[in-house]
């Protein structure tokens, strides 16, 4: 069964159709693409998928959970992460204790037990902070660990945002424009990541406007335009899809 | 980095302690004695307030109404009904923590200056019913707190209450910090530096305000009692706005986001008026002065800043 479902999704602003009656659905396991021109309805997507915004229509089911209408931190309990196209990092805290946050769900402890700071709560801790000093060693910032996050470099930022979505362990991680600002080294080494998630079984969903990260990491690629499904399928039958090409691609399927 | 900061913890609490043990010996009369546990009363309300306000990133600007409404509490129960001064400080405590449960709900989904101007409007109207309602509570010119007794003996003279407000700052320090560094004190800051992404790591953002908001109008409350009892007299304007006021800046001052810090602001803006004193008129200007001095050239407050300074030195 699939991993994420949409049916007849719909989102308007003011009677903007930011996204309309779209169908779709993620199969575990795979990384899943969503491109489409300046406007086409990605991020309001993304935002209907992770509960921050309520759909005026439609409905959402992670396996056989309906989520529809629930907060995002129902959503991201239910296994859904995500990092964000302009960033929301801690800047109050350290590289390190960002992603040590993102083990919230993992290391709940009542008010007292934290006050008190119980035996248990202490080893907890320490597992903790071993876990988030691997996922900073995954996207490769364990020599910023103790830094205050306010510091570090752009790209860094990105990979952090990544390391704290990955410590929520999700099922389903999506990725909205990670690649946007970086150099191409730095996006190579997106690239990398994304697949060596794809190979420890997370489901990646990439929002993302490079052409040929999306094209090199996707095993199915959804095109929005105006909010509406142009078309759906592998990277390869959506690049040569002449409505594609025609609203969105244009000369850079012949650079590709 | 984390035993680091466990030992500058440990280091801290043992420093504070030592204070407060050694302080004893310079406090040569009953009005040092006097400032001191008036400081001790201060900074328990600004650790609670600076979990909401430097950690959690909720303003309030209506804690003093908490502070007032505690010692009120506990003061109406004693005296108005009876009650033995040891029962009716923690049943106050309780309801007014109770309290703030039922308007933190509504009040917290504001954010910002709206949320500024709710907790504001929340003092007002606290400090308004304290007024108004004098069979209970003497109107504006207040009403007399008996001592806090226990057994039937009272407990008098500033130096048990010292030792007593002494103690418990100790212990709501360590209670302060043990939550800071836990999974429940990264989720308030969490929420500070960016509330979306709080949610997207599941951090049920309502909740947790709310449950820092309790919790820091619970410890007003009990300060604000203690106080009551401990002055033998309460009036309405210890829970005016202008006491919000002075308390919220206490927590600027010492700096956000810093237990110590919230102490040491405490400290410093409850002993500083009394020292300025001497100077009658000019005192508001002086106190205005170095607060404005503070603001530009220390933003993060006092004890923050100094931490950072002396961490560069260390590593040179």
């Amino acid at each position: 069964m699939s991993l994420l479902r949409a049916e007849g999704l719909s989102k308007e602003f003011g009677g903007v159709h930011a996204v309309q009656a779209l169908e779709f659905a993620i199969e575990p396991g795979a990384v899943f693409s969503i491109i489409g021109p300046n406007g086409a309805g990605k991020t309001t997507l993304l935002n209907l998928i992770t509960g921050i915004y309520r759909p005026n229509a439609g409905r959402i089911w992670l396996e056989e959970r309906e989520l529809t209408g629930h907060a995002p931190h129902r959503f991201a309990a239910a296994g859904i992460g995500r990092t964000f196209q302009n960033l929301q990092i801690f800047f109050n805290m350290s590289a390190l204790e960002n992603v040590m946050a993102g083990r919230y769900l993992h290391e709940r402890c009542s008010l007292a037990a934290a006050m008190l700071r119980l035996p248990s709560l202490a080893r907890a801790e320490r597992a903790c902070r071993e876990e988030a000093l691997e996922l900073l060693e995954l996207v490769g910032l364990e020599r910023f660990a103790d830094d205050g996050s306010d510091g570090m470099p752009y790209g860094a930022l990105k990979r952090l945002e990544i390391a704290r979505a990955l410590a929520a362990r999700p099922r389903l991680l999506l990725l909205d424009e990670p690649a946007a600002g970086l150099n191409p080294t730095e996006t190579q080494e997106i690239n990398r990541l994304i697949r060596q998630l794809a190979a420890r079984g997370v489901t990646v969903v990439l929002v993302e406007h490079n052409m040929s990260l999306v094209m090199g990491v996707s095993d199915r690629v959804l095109v929005l335009d105006y909010g509406r499904k142009l078309a759906e399928g592998d990277a390869e039958s959506v690049r040569r899809d002449p409505r594609v090409i025609e609203a969105y691609l244009g000369a850079e399927v012949h650079d590709a | 980095m984390l035993a680091r900061l466990g030992a500058a913890r440990t280091g801290g609490l043992v420093a504070l302690a030592l204070a407060l043990a050694l302080l004893p010996l310079v406090l040569v009369n009953r009005y040092l004695y006097d400032v001191a546990i008036l400081v001790g009363l201060n900074a328990i309300v600004c650790v609670g307030l600076n979990l909401l306000i430097g950690y959690a990133g909720q303003i309030s600007l209506g804690h003093a109404g908490f502070f007032a409404l505690g010692g009120y509490g506990s003061a109406i129960l004693a005296v108005r009904y009876g009650w033995p001064t040891l029962a009716a400080l923690p049943v106050s405590v309780c309801g007014v923590t109770l309290l703030a449960f039922l308007v933190g709900r509504p009040i917290l989904r504001l954010k910002g200056h709206y949320l500024a101007m709710a907790t504001l409007g929340l003092g007002v109207i606290i400090t308004v019913v304290l007024t108004t309602e004098d069979r209970f509570t003497g109107g504006p010119d207040g009403m007399s707190v008996p001592p806090l007794a226990l057994l039937g003996r009272a407990l008098g003279g500033e130096r048990a209450w010292y030792w007593l407000v002494g103690a418990l700052l100790i212990a709501c320090v360590w209670l302060a910090l043990n939550l800071v560094e836990s999974p429940r004190g990264r989720a308030l800051r969490a929420l500070h530096g960016s509330e979306v992404a709080a949610e997207m790591i599941g951090i049920d953002s309502a909740r947790h305000k709310l449950a820092v908001f309790v919790l820091s109008a619970g410890l007003a409350a009990a300060a604000g009692a203690l106080t009551a009892h401990y002055s033998g007299f309460i009036t309405p304007s210890q829970g005016g706005f202008l006491r919000s006021i002075e308390l919220v800046t206490m927590v600027v001052f010492g700096g956000m986001a810093s237990i110590f810090g919230a102490v040491v602001g405490a400290a410093v803006l409850t002993t500083l008026p009394q020292l300025l004193t001497t100077l009658k008129d000019y005192e508001m200007v002086v106190f205005g002065a170095v607060m404005m001095f503070t603001m530009i050239f220390m933003p993060r407050g006092i004890v923050p800043t100094v931490a950072a300074l002396f961490k560069r030195r260390t590593r040179q």
